[in-house]
């Protein structure tokens, strides 16, 4: 049953400094896109009561340079992806996970700092930002910090980020070598991965998988084996032992096993 | 121009385009009440109390105690109560409801069911409670098997399905002068007022349903508003005023019915050459916690379990059993797509060790009119499966494709399949549907009980009547089924609102057309004033069956389809992608084409989720996965082209040649699909067969 709509608080705010100086005094979860937000509502299961929505902070809509590093707002929908020549050349891999983000609805409204804060293991750009090396800038009305990808996630849907913090944009150093992106959902479109995998073909390669641990991971065993000059066939089973699966409603622990290592070995073989 | 053999606009078609079509969601009535159904939360066992721990005022609270006559929805047994009384026998099973004017307020209340938990069973195969057992015995299969110069074997396993009918079940209650009229979303508004006579009892004689404009039900409609109805009924009852229960998809894909999972073992005796010479056919089905329509569903699943083949010697032995799951029910294709799934694949087996062939296979032993079935019935001269099977292979280049995609990730599968239409045996006759027309100041009016569910009901009919009495189309209106204002022309299912409620409205036409003498409608009106005619079903004279011994004519004709799937497999993932599907496909005649064909591509794409996606995930007996976002059913990038043949060799006995078209097109794709993964080095004998599946199985050398 869904969740009551009367009971639920909305608040909005018209700029970033409202806004943070609002999550400085309330408890409020930020929503955007809200897209994930009404997957929750429609089945019940939506915990929080009271939100900020930020949908009309346009200041945290841009995608830049600054000096050499991509800053990619975090309002920036899927769809402004797709469409941003900068992000297509410099972070080809994030074009090509914003493509298969739901339909064109859900990348007309998800964000990718909505991606982010939801710390879901399934979401689709995750993987892109931890094999780029992405750093999360959050800020609060008390100051800014940067936190890398790799370290911003604690645990299951848990981040390093207080409850007075905003996510305000992603940055993004260039990323040398060939990028590579593969998410394998439960079906051709519309779907939620169960196997999802960005790599970067660097001397030291980056290599980041979704949908297989509680967090998006990178696998730095498997990446230093490759470095190394080990062979795809002892890297793979290097990542077999790296990773631990589960089985969940929508796959199994071995198909995610197997799959993560045949994508390994054609991410290899199609970077080289 | 005639009508009949064109694709005339939907007589539903502007009012679904526009928005201005409304569904059971959409009707309110003034002083109307909400209403929610609590349900189990354990699969087996017994309620020890139930607590209302709120304020009840302003609610209105209905139990089994409150049932005015019988606890029981009357299908064919009487064993499945509107609400529980103790024992509980399945997951989300209705307990107690609560109506109130305010839905939120109605959902937030905590309603605490104690239970005694007793052991669930949820495997068919260890079930000792058996609902309904068939055999069908041709020949001497024994003796057969053993004198057979080679015996195949194998045992095919077939999932749950989800319809996802795309507006889930809802109905609304409301008192009336004298009476209780019902609104919903429903398939045979006929099979609702016979439950609720069952549940109400002689008290309450004014009970009428009328069928709102409904979003689609593929069987999924056929036997559960019954129950929605009843409770809607007795909340409406209790409380005075209109109640409306609608099932959000979520309730909807928990509680309600499902296809029947099946385990199906063939042993099969063949010649050298390559002639079926003894079949011998086991048929399991689940049927859930309760009868509902098991029975039927496993007589359709048998009579098809023996594929379109001739064979002289067959036993088919189908049972459906008890377990501790919500009941199964009709969908599409009604235990058919279940056995010939097994058949197919099978056959592809059997071809494989002779060393032949699967098409050539097929060939040889494919029934031609005067053969006779499981059954006993010598086919007629409308028995089309040589012809689908040509037409398919040519048409396709089959022999071509087998050969080229030899040692590639593609690869080509092929189905042969029948489907009877019309109720089984002597189930027309039974019947006894009617229809009746009635003139109108500008034309006549089609009042019959068959629903229009999307598949095109009103258009079909009104096309039917157009030609059959010789008047523009525009002049056939179709009235909203109202069971107090229509005739009972049965169920919309079993593929027979064409081929039998058409027929009767063919006959109707004539008869006014004769009445009319020679007048337009029009000009008899304003002469005569009104007129009504209406006829009763009379199945063709020669059918024959026998319900004891299961033997005789089964239906009166069949349709018959072969579907080639053309798949690409990743060798990574594997994710098999459906590149092409050719349906060609035979069904006496098409009255509407561009209909006929969206019954094809929309039965083939479900024959496909069928195969590949669709996966009912069972914890502690009940839909782990009841979410659009974890039961998958095919989106449009999951579908390949399809490319429908419809073939033409008409039945005598329906309008205009026409036979049943609905549930055909689900039978094939999933043997075509598994035939092709067979190629393709996979072993598969269940579906559907996911790419987890796929990665654990055995690969054939």
């Amino acid at each position: 049953m869904r969740t009551a709509i009367s009971e639920l608080d909305l608040r909005s705010a018209s700029s970033l400094t409202e806004a943070l100086a609002i999550l400085r005094d309330e408890a409020r979860t930020p929503i955007a896109g809200a897209t994930d937000v009404y997957v929750a509502l429609n089945f019940g299961t939506l915990k929080p009561k009271r939100f900020l929505d930020i949908w009309a902070l346009d200041e945290l809509r841009s995608i830049s340079l600054s000096g050499d590093t991509l800053v990619i707002g975090s309002l920036t929908t899927y769809t402004s992806l797709i469409q941003s020549p900068i992000v297509g050349e410099r972070l080809p891999m994030l074009v090509e996970a914003s493509r298969l983000v739901g339909g064109v609805q859900i990348q007309n409204r998800g964000t990718i700092g909505g991606n982010v804060a939801n710390a879901s293991p399934a979401g689709d750009a995750l993987p892109v930002l931890a094999a780029a090396d992405a750093v999360i800038v959050v800020r609060s009305d008390a100051g800014e910090r940067r936190v890398p990808i790799t370290q911003f996630y604690t645990g299951y849907r848990a981040t390093v980020m207080t409850p007075d913090e905003l996510i305000v944009a992603v940055e993004i150093a260039p990323v040398e070598g060939k990028q590579w992106f593969r998410k394998v959902g439960t079906r051709a479109a519309q779907a939620i991965s169960k196997v999802v995998v960005a790599g970067v073909r660097a001397p030291m390669p980056r290599i980041a998988f979704g949908s297989i641990a509680p967090t998006v991971v990178r696998v730095p065993e498997t990446e230093r084996a490759l470095g190394d000059g080990a062979t795809i066939d002892d890297a793979e089973g290097v990542l077999a032992r790296e990773i631990a699966p589960i089985d969940d409603i929508r796959s199994t622990a071995e198909y995610r096993r197997r799959v993560s290592m045949n994508l390994l070995r054609r991410f290899w073989a199609e970077t080289g | 121009m005639s009508a009949v053999g064109n694709s005339v606009a939907r007589k539903d078609g502007i009012g679904k385009a526009t928005g201005a079509a409304r569904y059971a969601d959409d009707i309110t009535f003034p002083g109307m009440l909400h209403g929610r159904t609590i349900r189990s939360t354990i699969p087996c066992g017994r309620i020890r109390s139930v607590r209302l721990d709120f304020d009840t005022t302003g609610f209105t609270v209905v139990d089994h105690r409150d049932v005015p006559a019988r606890n029981a929805v009357d299908l064919i047994a009487q064993d499945q109560p509107f609400l529980v009384e103790q024992e509980i026998r399945h997951m989300a099973e209705p307990i107690l409801l609560l109506a109130h004017e305010n839905r939120e307020r109605l959902y937030a209340v905590p309603v605490e069911v104690e239970y005694d938990e007793g052991e669930p069973l949820f495997d068919p195969e260890k079930s000792q409670q058996v609902f309904k057992t068939i055999d069908i015995v041709k020949g001497d299969t024994s003796s057969a098997l053993a004198d057979a110069e080679l015996v195949v074997e194998g045992t095919y396993r077939t999932g749950h399905q989800e319809h996802v009918y795309i507006e889930p079940n809802g109905v609304i209650a409301v008192p009336e002068d004298g009476g209780i009229a019902i609104y919903g979303s429903v398939q045979c508004p006929f099979y609702v007022i016979k439950a609720l006579r069952c549940l109400l009892g002689d008290a309450h004689p004014n009970v009428r349903v009328i069928q709102t404009e409904t979003g689609g039900g593929f069987g999924g409609k056929e036997e559960y508003p019954s129950m929605i109805a009843g409770h809607a009924v007795m909340l409406a009852l209790k409380s005075g005023r209109p109640v409306k229960i609608i099932y959000d998809r979520a309730e909807d894909m928990v509680a309600t019915t499902k296809r029947h999972p099946a385990i199906v073992r063939h042993r099969t005796g063949v010649t050298r050459a390559g002639r079926i010479v003894a079949m011998d056919v086991d048929v399991l089905m689940d049927g859930g916690a309760y009868v509902t329509l098991s029975p039927t569903v496993l007589s359709r699943g048998c009579i098809h379990a023996a594929g379109p083949y001739r064979c002289d010697n067959v036993h088919i032995h189908g049972r459906t059993v008890f377990t501790n799951t919500p009941p199964n029910g009709a969908f599409r294709g009604f235990g058919a797509p279940q056995t010939e799934f097994a058949v197919e694949v099978h056959i592809d087996r059997i071809a494989e060790a002779l060393g032949m062939d699967a098409v050539e296979l097929r060939r040889r032993n494919a029934l031609r009119p005067g053969d006779t079935t499981a059954t006993g019935q010598t086919l007629r001269d409308d028995c089309s499966a040589l012809m689908v099977l040509e037409e398919a292979v040519r048409r396709t280049d089959f022999d071509r494709k087998r050969e080229e995609y030899k040692g590639s990730n593609r690869s080509v599968g092929l189905s042969l399949f029948y489907h009877g239409a019309g109720f089984t045996g002597a189930g027309e006759r039974n019947l006894k549907s009617k229809a009746r027309l009635e003139l109108t100041a500008g034309g006549v009016r089609i009042a019959v009980g068959s629903t229009e569910i999307g598949q095109g009901t009103r258009t079909m009919h009104a096309q039917i009547v157009t030609d059959a009495l010789g008047i523009p189309y525009e002049d056939v209106e179709v009235a909203q089924p109202d069971t107090s204002r229509v005739a009972d022309s049965g169920p919309t299912v079993a593929s027979r609102t064409c081929m039998v409620v058409g027929k009767i409205l063919e006959e109707c036409a004539h008869e006014m057309r004769d009445r009319l003498g020679g007048l337009s409608p029009a000009e008899y009106h304003s002469r005569h004033g009104p007129l009504t005619v209406e006829r009763m079903y009379e199945p063709p004279d020669w059918i024959e069956w026998d319900d004891a011994l299961y033997r005789g004519d089964a239906y009166a004709t069949y349709g018959w389809g072969c579907d080639v799937a053309e798949v690409e497999l990743d060798p990574d993932t594997f994710e098999v992608r459906p590149i092409r599907l050719t349906a060609v496909q035979e069904f006496g005649r098409p009255i509407h084409p561009a209909l006929a064909r969206g019954q094809i591509e929309g039965g083939t794409a479900q024959g496909l989720g069928y195969a590949l996606l669709e996966r009912v995930v069972m914890h502690n007996g009940a839909m782990a996965n009841g979410q659009l976002t974890n039961y998958t059913i095919p989106t449009t990038l999951d579908t390949p082209e399809i490319d429908v043949v419809m073939m033409e060799n008409p039945y005598p006995g329906g309008p205009f040649g026409a036979k049943g078209l609905g549930e055909l097109p689900m039978d094939g794709p999933a043997p075509a699909v598994v035939n092709a993964l067979r190629q393709l080095g996979f072993d598969v004998r269940e579906i559907p067969a996911t790419p987890e599946l796929l990665s654990a199985g055995s690969r054939l050398g």
